[in-house]
This record gives structure tokens, C-alpha cells and sequence, in this order.
């Protein structure tokens, strides 16, 4: 051993460093927040709960085109549909098992009329699994309660798409 | 009917020693975890009462509403007293403690070989824990902490004949009362950071936690361990960290003495030194858990025998012999 080495060894040089690093970064700004009372900041194009998104006039976006249900890499998406009066084409059933989803967001990104998008919401958490399977009421009334993120979040991320 | 006076007024003093210690663990735990996030420049507890005080009275609850499991295979006795002996253990060293120069439960004279006495008995609830459980991780942890205790007790032992030498008594008192002149810590520097780190080893705190190093051992002697006999154990051990630290603030922090003999200092009442001391010195001991790693068991071993104890024993020459060729030997 180097005779440095042995004074560094005998007087804790490196541990006195460390000490003084220490006492110096306990007077440094939290990196961490009181998160049920404040929440960090999510990207515009963060993947978090699903919604069914309609039009100004009320009417449902989505036209039951099934892409989002073919794409989905873990098969959690169910739709049935007819035809209605009008001629058009719409959902009579769109579930989605909440459990399965891997939240990819490959169902948001296959929808031709940015219908089933997934919002900023992360908080979704139930007592039951029973809970978890959302049909197409619980997903509509996603898109009515987070509409006003959801759109501002669809124009903040159409730049890049 | 004096008999009952006596006991009656003994009862009294006791509780009045133990819930302050009881309370000033909870606080201490709190205070620990404080310091340790701060230092990772996280926020740490602050959500149970102010500033998260009350952490720790919400994690006791937690712990006593949690069901207790003792394994079958246990033995079910030793399993049940060890927590027991370890919280009994911490506690009772207390007694002997000075606070200031009346404030001692029983002020006996030979105080210090009680309490290394005391911290010596205490490696058995971690042993009967770890035998008790009859499973592979708590009985290692339990080798590890015997051996690391009994290693680093000796240093401790010879690092007081240091002290003992400059005092020439075992009372606890005198021994504060021989540092009005000068605190041991000036003369003794050396022998203090090896107290320092012998306590680190003696209560299982890092660097030295390998008794409960969890990537090893999941939680060493206290895997099998739950509810309220867990939070013994967890209370003990708190209690013991305090308990080292009033003992290096006796030896070598002057215990209550105030650090000047003058005006705006002399003020204050002993008790509040002590405490000041103790909390300082577990700062310390809480600040060295955010900045090290753990050592290796071969490693531990080592440091104990091969340079701690060989370094105090030298130092207990030299000490003995400036002592008496200057003959200052105290009478």
C-alpha cells in the first residue's frame, strides 16, 4: 500500500467527504411531492385511462370500424355493432377489460376518428375486478367528464403526428 | 405500609424514566428517517401530525393490529421472549444513565460495568430470535450478529479502560464530573471515532447492518417476525442506538455537562446538554446510514479484531504511561 493510500485509510478522508456531501444536500430543494396533494407534471401524450370521445353536437365519434379491437396486442377490446337508421354505423357494444389492457396505446393510435383515446387519468384504481371491465357507458361518460384535457392534449401532440 | 411508599414512589420514578425514553424513540425513529430522506433530497414522513411526527405512533398502531404469526415449526417460548429480552434489555440499561448530576434512576458505582453488562446480555434476544424461528435466514443473521457483537464489544471494553484510566472511577457520574477541565473527546479523539464506529457495529447500523442485510438475509433475525414482536424488536433496537450514544456522550462528551462554564451557557439545566448530546450524536449515527455501504462479513471481522482492537490496546499503554510518567494518575 501506497503510503497515501494509508493516510486516506487512517484519517477517513473519503468518509468525512462523504459526511460533508451529505450534511450540504439536506439543505438542497426536494426533488419529491405530497402526491395525493400535488401531482407531478404528465406528458400530453401520457397513456393513462381510456375514454370514448364525441362529437360538439353529441354524437358518438366512434364508427365501429374495429381496427382498435384487431390491433390490440392483448385482445382486451370487445365490439359489436349495426347499422342504424340513419345509415351510419355504430357501436352497440364497445368493452374494454381494463385488466388486460397493457396500455400501449396502439387502440389510440389506430383510430381513424380519435375516438377511444386514452387520457391523462391514472387514478383508476376499484376494490373489485368487477369494476375494471369498463363498457361502452363507462367509457362515453370517461370522454364527457376528461373531454376538455383530452382535446387539449390531442392539439398539444398533433404536431407530431 | 413504608414498604408500599417506597414502592409506590420507586414505581414512579421508573415510569418517569421510561415513557420519556419510550417517546424520545418514537421521535428518534421519526428523526432518522427525516435526516436519511433529506440527505437523499427526498421529503421523507410528513404527513401524520406536524411535520410527521406522529409517524411512528401510527406505525405502532399499524404494528399492534397486525396479526401475530409464529411459524409452526418454532419453538414457540423462545420465539414469543425473545422480542421480549431485547426491548427488557434497551430499557433497563436507562437506569443508570445520568442525566444531569441528581437525575439518575439509581446512581451506583459501578454504572458503567452495568451497562456493558447490559449491552453484553442483549445479543441474546437477537440469538434466541434467530434460533427460535427454526429457518435458515433469521438463525444466519443471528450467527452474524453474535459474532459481529462479541467482536466489537471487546474493542469497546478496552476503548473504556481508556476512559477509566483518565477517571479512575466506574461511577457514571464521576466520570462526567472528571471532564469539567476537558472533555475526554480532545485527549481520547482517536479512541472516540472508534467508539463511533464500534456503536455503528454494536447496534447493526450501516455500514455494519449485515445481521439484517436484506439482499442477503431478507431481514436477518427478524424474518419471521410480525405485528407487535416485530415492533419490539424495532423499539429495542432504537433504544439501544440511543442508549450507545448517552454512553459516548458520558465518556467523551462531558454527559451533562455544559461545553462553557460561563454566563449565558451555565443556564441551562444538565438534562438539556444530555439530550442535545445524545440527539447530535444520533444525527450523526443516522447520517452515516445514508452515506456508506455495507461492509463484507470477512471485512467486519477485520476492521474488529485486527485494527480496533490492537489500536485501543496501544492507546491504553500510551495513555497509561503519559499518565503516570506525568503522575496525573487520578487517586
Amino acid at each position: 500500500m501506497k503510503i497515501g493510500r494509508i493516510m486516506k485509510t487512517v484519517f477517513m478522508t473519503d468518509f468525512l467527504a462523504g459526511l460533508a456531501l451529505a450534511i450540504r444536500k439536506i439543505f438542497y430543494s426536494k426533488k419529491t411531492i405530497n402526491y395525493p396533494f400535488e401531482k407531478g407534471k404528465i406528458s400530453p401524450r401520457f397513456r393513462g385511462e381510456h375514454a370514448l370521445r364525441r362529437y360538439p353536437n353529441g354524437e358518438e365519434r366512434c364508427i365501429a370500424c374495429k381496427l382498435c379491437e384487431a390491433v390490440c396486442p392483448a385482445q382486451a377490446i370487445t365490439i359489436e355493432s349495426e347499422i342504424r337508421n340513419d345509415g351510419s354505423r355504430k357501436t352497440t357494444r364497445y368493452d374494454i377489460d381494463m385488466l388486460k389492457c397493457i396500455y400501449c396505446g396502439l387502440c389510440e393510435e389506430s383510430c381513424p376518428v380519435d375516438a377511444i383515446v386514452q387520457g391523462p387519468n391514472f387514478e383508476f384504481a376499484t376494490e373489485t375486478r368487477e369494476e375494471l371491465y369498463y363498457d361502452k357507458k363507462k367509457l362515453l361518460e370517461n370522454g364527457d367528464k376528461w373531454e376538455t384535457a383530452l382535446a387539449e392534449n390531442l392539439k398539444a401532440d398533433a404536431v407530431f403526428k | 405500609m413504608s414498604y408500599l411508599n417506597v414502592l409506590i414512589s420507586e414505581v414512579y420514578r421508573i415510569v418517569f424514566l421510561l415513557l420519556p425514553v419510550l417517546v424520545s424513540v418514537a421521535l428518534v425513529v421519526w428523526l432518522d428517517r427525516r435526516v436519511w430522506a433529506f440527505v437523499q433530497k427526498r421529503k421523507g414522513p410528513n404527513v401524520v401530525g406536524p411535520f410527521g411526527l406522529l409517524q411512528t405512533l401510527a406505525d405502532a398502531l399499524k404494528y399492534i393490529f397486525k396479526e401475530i404469526i409464529i411459524p409452526a415449526s418454532a419453538n414457540k417460548s423462545i420465539f414469543v421472549l425473545a422480542p421480549v429480552v431485547t426491548l427488557t434489555l434497551a430499557l433497563i440499561a436507562w437506569a443508570v444513565i445520568p442525566f444531569s448530576n441528581e437525575m439518575v434512576l439509581s446512581n451506583i458505582n459501578v454504572g458503567i460495568l452495568y451497562l456493558f453488562a447490559i449491552s453484553s446480555l442483549s445479543v441474546y434476544g437477537i440469538i434466541m430470535g434467530g434460533w427460535a424461528s427454526n429457518s435458515k435466514y433469521p438463525f444466519l443473521g443471528a450467527i452474524r450478529s453474535a459474532a459481529q457483537m462479541v467482536s466489537y464489544e471487546v474493542s469497546i471494553g478496552i476503548i473504556i479502560i481508556n476512559v477509566l484510566l483518565c477517571v479512575g472511577s466506574l461511577n457514571l457520574n464521576k466520570i462526567v464530573l472528571a471532564q469539567q477541565n476537558v472533555w475526554f473527546i480532545f485527549p481520547l479523539f482517536p479512541m472516540f471515532v472508534v467508539f463511533f464506529i464500534s456503536i455503528l457495529a454494536e447496534t447493526n447500523r450501516p455500514p455494519f447492518d449485515l445481521p439484517e442485510a436484506e439482499s442477503e438475509l431478507v431481514a436477518g433475525y427478524q424474518t419471521e417476525y410480525s405485528g407487535m414482536m416485530y415492533a419490539m424488536f424495532w423499539l429495542g433496537e432504537y433504544a439501544n442506538i440511543l442508549l450507545l450514544c448517552a454512553l459516548a456522550a458520558i465518556l467523551f462528551l462531558g454527559g451533562w455537562l455544559s461545553p462553557f462554564n460561563f454566563y449565558p451557557f451555565d443556564l441551562l439545566p444538565g438534562i438539556f446538554w444530555m439530550i442535545f448530546k445524545i440527539l447530535g450524536l444520533f444525527i450523526l449515527v443516522s447520517l452515516v446510514k445514508a452515506i456508506v455501504p455495507r461492509y463484507r462479513f470477512d471485512q467486519l471481522m477485520r476492521l474488529g479484531w485486527k485494527i480496533f482492537l490492537p489500536f485501543s490496546l496501544i492507546y491504553v499503554v500510551l495513555t497509561a504511561s503519559f499518565l503516570f510518567f506525568l503522575d496525573i494518575l487520578p487517586t
